[in-house]
């Protein structure tokens, strides 16, 4: 069995590597360096890890001036403080005038885990997803981490990385090719197609093997590029499966689901769509393993929730 | 700077003044109060303290204006028109559709523009991240944030005030046009923002207090940035909100304003009064 990785141990890695390669990579974090990882850059360069003290606005904001300057600036911060507290800055000096800033996000979800509600972050993919100009990327595990982060840095622009906490298995092989704006194909089947992002693909597809084990014929999908989305890929999966389901550790307004339904609606006909996700709630203190159970979120709710939608 | 420099810099002003009246003209919402107040510490940066012309203003070690204060951005325009840089007969498109002349600084639409500000309390930050740049690179070029002082109650400028000091950005000098209205009244009645110079030099700032409309002090201590590359500038600079105006001048009525035909047509006297007794004293 290989060894668990989360996705923002990956991004700290490659970090790293990039920053050694190209010496316009700066990092900038507002004193969580340690747990985004972002802190990584100080081995190769020290000073170019920029600590800005806890003042996520005035790092944005910053981050955009240096980019002005034709560096290519990594800002570092938990998704919910960088989307939230930053959201004006982001808007006004990143994505309007197509900063080449990369936005890092890191404890994205409900498997921030034990620090409750006020560190979790469910909307950061509705906040992104509305602003003009923003790239949203979404990385399933460590391998596609290190494809997304080194796509970033060579991408000219705002890019949003929604990063995380929670070790996953490998999901992809070594040799993994990352494709911007791609849906992925990961097992197909005509009852349900599952459409994830993000770390909780590894959920959906343990979801895949309960579901296949009932006699079910079942689709596993990954959207690794939430914006800009790849309509055309999920109007062909809408042909083959009888049920749609879109999974993802965010709420159920303004991300994967709603990005979904946007591009079925504009079409005749299409199967229903499930929007798996967090309920319009917030969290609350918990391991990552109790709280996707209680979100449902795991592969038995996803399961549960599955197999009642397809006996309706 | 001799009497001849002083003199030619006191023109410029004027003449900024008067074609800032005249982009901005009748029947349309214009910021004439934080522009006119702006006129003089942008005539004394653009025209004898930096190192910016049209043909380097392109250049990677150029020094830098940044309006902070976005809403004056048109007194920048006509400066940058008066450069050359810009087509001083297209300032009138200023706020239309199509035009290069955005109601807020767009780095990407205007050439000379250099960040994206407007909503306020974000340009020093930015300011902060050039210098941070610079410094890397090695350049010697200098970045200026001129803010309001309005502005001055948004929370990121104190936590941009902070990391001028603490990453020793003396590259970066921030003046704040000190005119004392905002947009609904008087700033020491509606929040207040002194002591300035004891604040910021209990941030780790060198803070100098002038005339606003002094070119010749304006010059003296603008000039100082940078010889000390490990102490940013902060100048509070006095000015008059609507200076040059008589009747726009210490108050808050013309912060975003609509003038009359009649309004503006005595404004323009004034205007071009002073700038003929300037041209006047020229010929002498």
């Amino acid at each position: 069995m290989m060894s668990r990785k989360a996705t923002r141990d990956a991004y700290g890695d490659t970090l790293r590597d990039i920053a050694a390669e190209d010496h316009a990579v700066f990092a900038m974090d507002c004193d969580l360096g340690g747990s985004t990882r972002a802190a990584k850059i100080r081995e190769v360069d020290p000073s170019r890890f920029i600590e800005m003290g806890i003042a996520e606005q005035d790092m944005v904001s910053t981050a955009a001036g240096m980019a002005s300057m034709g560096k290519i600036v990594f800002v570092n911060s938990f998704a919910v403080f960088l989307t939230g507290r930053a959201y004006d800055q982001i808007r006004q000096q990143v994505a309007l005038p197509r900063s080449n800033v990369k936005l890092c996000a890191s404890s994205s979800g409900l498997t921030q885990g034990a620090d409750g509600a006020t560190h979790q972050s469910v909307t950061d993919i509705n906040l992104m997803r509305g602003l003009p100009h923003m790239v949203v990327l979404s990385p399933a595990d460590a391998v596609q981490t290190d494809a997304i982060i080194r796509f970033a840095h060579t991408y000219k622009g705002p890019v949003y990385i929604r990063l995380s906490r929670y070790a996953t298995e490998q999901i992809f092989p070594d040799d993994y090719v990352f494709e911007f704006n791609q849906i992925e194909t990961l097992r197909t089947g005509t009852d349900v197609a599952l459409i994830a992002t993000g770390p909780i693909l590894e959920q959906v597809l343990e979801a895949h093997t309960r579901l296949t084990a009932r006699g079910y014929s079942c689709g596993v999908y990954h959207v690794p590029t939430i914006k800009p989305f790849d309509g055309d890929t999920l109007k062909a999966v809408a042909k083959t499966a009888g049920l749609l389901a879109t999974v993802e550790e965010h709420s159920i307004y303004g991300g994967l689901g709603s990005a979904a339904a946007e591009v079925l609606s504009s079409i005749p006909s299409h199967p229903p769509l499930v929007r798996i996700g967090v309920q319009d709630c917030f969290g609350e203190s918990g391991t990552a393993d109790e709280l996707l159970c209680k979100h449902k979120l795991d592969a038995e709710g996803i399961v549960e929730r599955i197999t009642s939608e397809l006996h309706q | 700077m001799n009497d001849n420099t002083l003199h030619q810099l006191e023109l410029e002003a004027a003449r900024i003044r008067l074609d800032l009246l005249r982009t901005f003209g009748t029947g349309k919402a214009h910021h004439f109060g934080g522009t006119l107040s702006s006129v003089d510490i942008v005539t004394a940066l653009y025209f004898h303290v930096m190192d910016y012309s049209k043909h380097t203003y392109q250049k990677a070690d150029r020094d830098r204006l940044i309006f902070s204060k976005g809403h004056s951005v048109p007194v920048q325009y006509v400066a940058l028109a008066h450069l050359g840089i810009h087509d001083v007969e297209k300032l009138k498109t200023i706020k239309t559709m199509g035009s290069v002349f955005q109601g807020h600084p767009d780095m990407r639409k205007t050439a000379g523009i250099e960040a994206p500000t407007g909503s306020l309390g974000q340009g020093l930050s930015f300011a902060n991240g050039i210098a941070l740049a610079q410094k890397a690179d090695g350049l010697k070029s200098r970045t200026f944030v001129i803010t309001g002082d309005g502005e001055l109650q948004e929370g990121q400028i104190w936590e941009a005030a902070m990391t001028t000091p603490h990453y020793k950005l003396g590259n970066v000098c921030a003046i704040v046009d000190r005119n004392g209205y905002q947009s609904q009244g008087s700033i020491d009645t509606l929040m207040g923002v002194e002591p300035l110079e004891k604040k910021f030099e209990s941030f780790g700032w060198e803070t100098y207090r002038v005339d606003g409309h002094d070119l010749r002090a304006l010059c003296e201590v603008l000039t100082r940035v940078g010889k000390n590359p490990d102490v940013p500038i902060m100048i509070i600079a006095d000015t008059v909100k609507g200076k040059g105006v008589s009747f726009m001048e210490a108050t808050h009525t013309y912060h975003n304003y609509a003038l009359s035909p009649e309004e503006f047509e005595k404004a323009e006297n004034e205007l071009v009064e002073r700038l003929e007794m300037l041209s006047a004293k020229e010929a002498e």
